[in-house]
């Protein structure tokens, strides 16, 4: 028989585990849309390719953690491929409006969604590696492996980019082009390289993110549909650009989701993150670590 | 100058002139074009998995052209991609029947996206094959609607019942149901809820949760917690490889004996492939198993066509749930067809309803609202798997019928702790 101390700990621990997961997947979209201003949508959609990249490279005999780092600079380059042909249709001839860029980008989801459907067909995918299966037993908790490993790839990358975005020079030109890309390009720098650099940055954490949902199970062509409202609530709640929040408010929904759904309902769940949402912007609009402008 | 009976004539012969192509085309020559079947697919969308049936369908027609068609009539098919959304559906279906004009269709998979259909099917008298639907026609209770899945009468109870037989004859009386909020799922949880009050078992925890729930440890502590006789879990596909991941890591209550019942995924090749051993001991519904009591010349043949196009177009490499009754789908209509001598639907539907028809699953008969008027839902147990190698599941043994008991193929391992371990 499980005591209430034991559920209580245990919807924390999975809570914060299942958070971690969701920034992992949330990073990018804190970068283009929290820093860039592009709502890209087609974000869910890039970590499912990231999630099949994983899948491929398991057939060859590549674990799904080797394979989320070979894919970093493939998706980076892709990142970039893509910003420059969105700057090419619509920034450079001063048309990037909202409405413009959410079509361009949804179609892109699409278009992404046939073609992993097209390649690798329409089944569900996963991987297997030795940790999925079994559990960490702390006392009372018992924490899958299969959440606990991926739950550890958004510390990670989110430190990781914290210290380039405040300690190298061209992180520091990624917080400055959100700001004002004008006064950028007057210091000698060209505010379109330093966006593709951002853009190709928040492209490459897709694959890790791919890697975290594909080690907590199966995935199909489709499956980003079902994250495109979760990560948008966990950016904005964050605070537009706030990467550090990213984690911190992903973690708040987990451990909201957690103990929804042991002590309440798991149908209410869905609801939670934009509960909290609209709770959370009616008291401070900027977000809960976005700065006052 | 031309009279007004001369007028009279000239316009009475150009206008048989102008109609006459309608007119050959139409009745004359009615039996050289092709008998049409319109369906939708979901090519897209979270139930494109299902797309393996459209070779069910092919594989029937070239069959039938083959052997020179229906009445001396080719048969073609007209189909859709839905997107697996249900609200694609009735614009679909309403330019199959109003542009393409085909003579019979075939609704879209499952309950979710046939509900939306029913009504249009009512109203408009058609004759419509169903594909998996569950009670799909229960509500509309059309006489031209007729299932090619084998649900049974009274498909809400039919469905779980297999399970909570099996949960009976072992003496379970303390029944946990957990079920995803979708309609499907729903259902059979609804229907397992009041078997289990027809059975006078206790229903001690009733849990639903949403689509794509990926972590499932709080409800299985809760399942821990309330330590039933059995689980009923009616879950689709993704939820339920965390579900049985999740049993794995977290671990179930020595109390359960059988754990299942309800489960969309493990028919699936990719899932069985998957999660391999790890479902082991599982207790759940399927359509078809490789098993001596199922073998017939018929599915045998299906199989071996069914396979190599799988594998080509990235399919389910197995295929035993869906695809042999899309081909049976197709059966329906050739009986209908060639039973009654004609495509008029009513005629179709009276010979269906009064006739038992041959097909690759066996013998089948029709009650009124079209269900089967015999179960053949099978409940099998997973046992002696090993690894993850895919091919292990063509061997008989592997899945093993526990009900029906006509079908029946091997005997039920408990409890469920248990069952997990021996292989």
């Amino acid at each position: 028989m499980t005591s209430s101390l034991d559920i209580f700990l245990n919807a924390i621990s999975t809570g914060i585990v299942l958070g971690s997961i969701y920034a992992s997947i949330a990073l990018g979209l804190a970068i283009t849309f929290g820093i860039l201003h592009i709502p890209n949508v087609a974000h869910p959609a890039l970590v499912i390719v990231g999630a099949y990249f994983v899948f491929f490279m398991g057939q060859w005999g590549v674990g799904a953690i080797a394979a989320a780092l070979v894919g970093l600079p493939v998706f980076y380059l892709l990142g970039m491929a893509l910003y420059s042909f969105y700057s090419r249709t619509f920034e450079r001839q001063g048309q990037a409006n909202v409405l413009q860029s959410l079509t361009l980008f949804f179609g892109l989801s699409l278009v992404i969604e046939i073609i992993i459907a097209l390649l690798f067909g329409s089944e569900l995918k996963s991987v297997d590696a030795s940790y999925v299966g079994s559990s960490l037993v702390l006392g009372p908790i018992t924490m899958p492996y299969r959440l606990l490993v991926p739950a550890l790839f958004a510390p990670i990358m989110i430190g990781a980019l914290w210290l380039y975005l405040h300690r190298t020079h061209s992180g520091t030109a990624i917080r400055a082009v959100a700001h004002d890309d004008r006064a950028l390009s007057i210091s000698g720098i060209n505010p379109t390289w330093i966006k593709r650099h951002a853009f190709g940055i928040a492209t490459a954490t897709a694959v890790v993110g791919g890697a975290a949902l594909i080690i907590m199970g199966p995935v199909e062509p489709f499956a980003g549909r079902f994250q495109i409202g979760r990560v948008f609530a966990i950016v904005v709640l964050a605070g537009m650009g706030s990467i550090p929040g990213t984690l911190v408010v992903a973690i708040m929904i987990g451990i909201a989701e957690s103990f929804v759904s042991a002590y309440l309902t798991p149908s209410w769940s869905p609801g939670v993150a934009f509960a909290i949402l609209l709770l959370a912007l009616g008291l401070r609009p900027q977000g809960l670590f976005g700065a006052t402008r | 100058m031309t009279t007004r009976r001369q007028f009279n004539k000239l316009a009475t012969l150009g206008t048989l002139g102008l109609a006459a192509p309608t007119i050959l085309s139409s009745k004359a020559f009615a039996a050289d074009k092709p008998i049409k079947i319109g369906a939708s697919v979901s090519l897209t969308g979270p139930l494109a998995s299902t797309r393996a049936g459209e070779i069910g369908y092919e594989l029937w027609r070239d069959d039938v052209n083959a052997a020179g068609g229906l009445l001396g009539r080719k048969v073609e098919f007209v189909i859709y991609d839905d997107q697996s959304s249900a609200s694609n559906v009735p614009a679909i279906y309403s330019k199959l029947v109003d542009v393409d004009k085909v003579d019979v269709l075939i609704s879209p998979y499952g309950a979710n996206l046939s509900a939306p259909l029913m009504p249009f099917i009512k109203q408009r008298n058609l004759f419509m094959v169903g594909m998996f639907a569950l009670a799909g026609n229960d509500r509309a209770r059309s006489d031209k609607y007729f299932h090619a899945c084998p649900w049974g009468p009274d498909s809400m109870l039919g469905w779980p019942r297999g399970f909570f037989d099996i949960a009976k004859s072992i003496n379970a009386k303390r029944i946990a149901i957990i079920n995803s909020d979708l309609e499907f799922s729903s259902s059979a949880a609804q229907g397992g809820n009041q078997i289990a009050k027809e059975y006078g078992m206790e229903v001690v925890m009733n849990q639903s949760y949403p689509p794509n729930t990926s972590d499932f440890s709080a409800i299985l502590r809760n399942i821990n917690n309330v330590a039933p006789d059995a689980v009923f879990v009616c879950s689709y596909p993704a939820d339920s490889a965390a579900i049985i991941r999740g049993v794995k890591e977290i671990g179930i209550n020595d109390s359960v004996q059988i754990f299942g019942g309800s489960m969309i995924g493990p028919q699936y090749g990719s899932l069985l492939g998957s999660l391999g051993e790890d479902l082991n001991g599982l207790v759940n519904i399927t359509t078809f198993v490789p098993a001596p009591t199922l073998e017939s010349p018929g599915i045998e043949r299906f199989f071996e066509r069914y396979t190599p196009i799988a594998i080509k177009e990235k399919l389910d490499p197995l295929g035993f749930y869906i695809p042999p009754f899309y081909y049976v789908a197709g059966q329906i209509i050739e009986a209908g067809i060639k039973g009654s001598q004609s495509v008029d639907t009513a005629k179709m539907a009276q010979y269906l309803h009064s006739h038992a028809i041959d097909t690759i699953v066996g013998k089948v008969a029709f009650n009124d609202i079209g269900d089967w008027t015999k179960r053949r839902t099978l409940m099998i147990q997973v046992q002696n798997v090993k690894g993850n190698d895919i091919n292990q599941f063509r061997e008989p043994g592997k899945q093993v019928i526990l009900s029906p008991e006509e079908l029946k193929s091997g005997n039920l391992i408990t409890p469920y702790n248990a069952a997990r371990k021996a292989s």
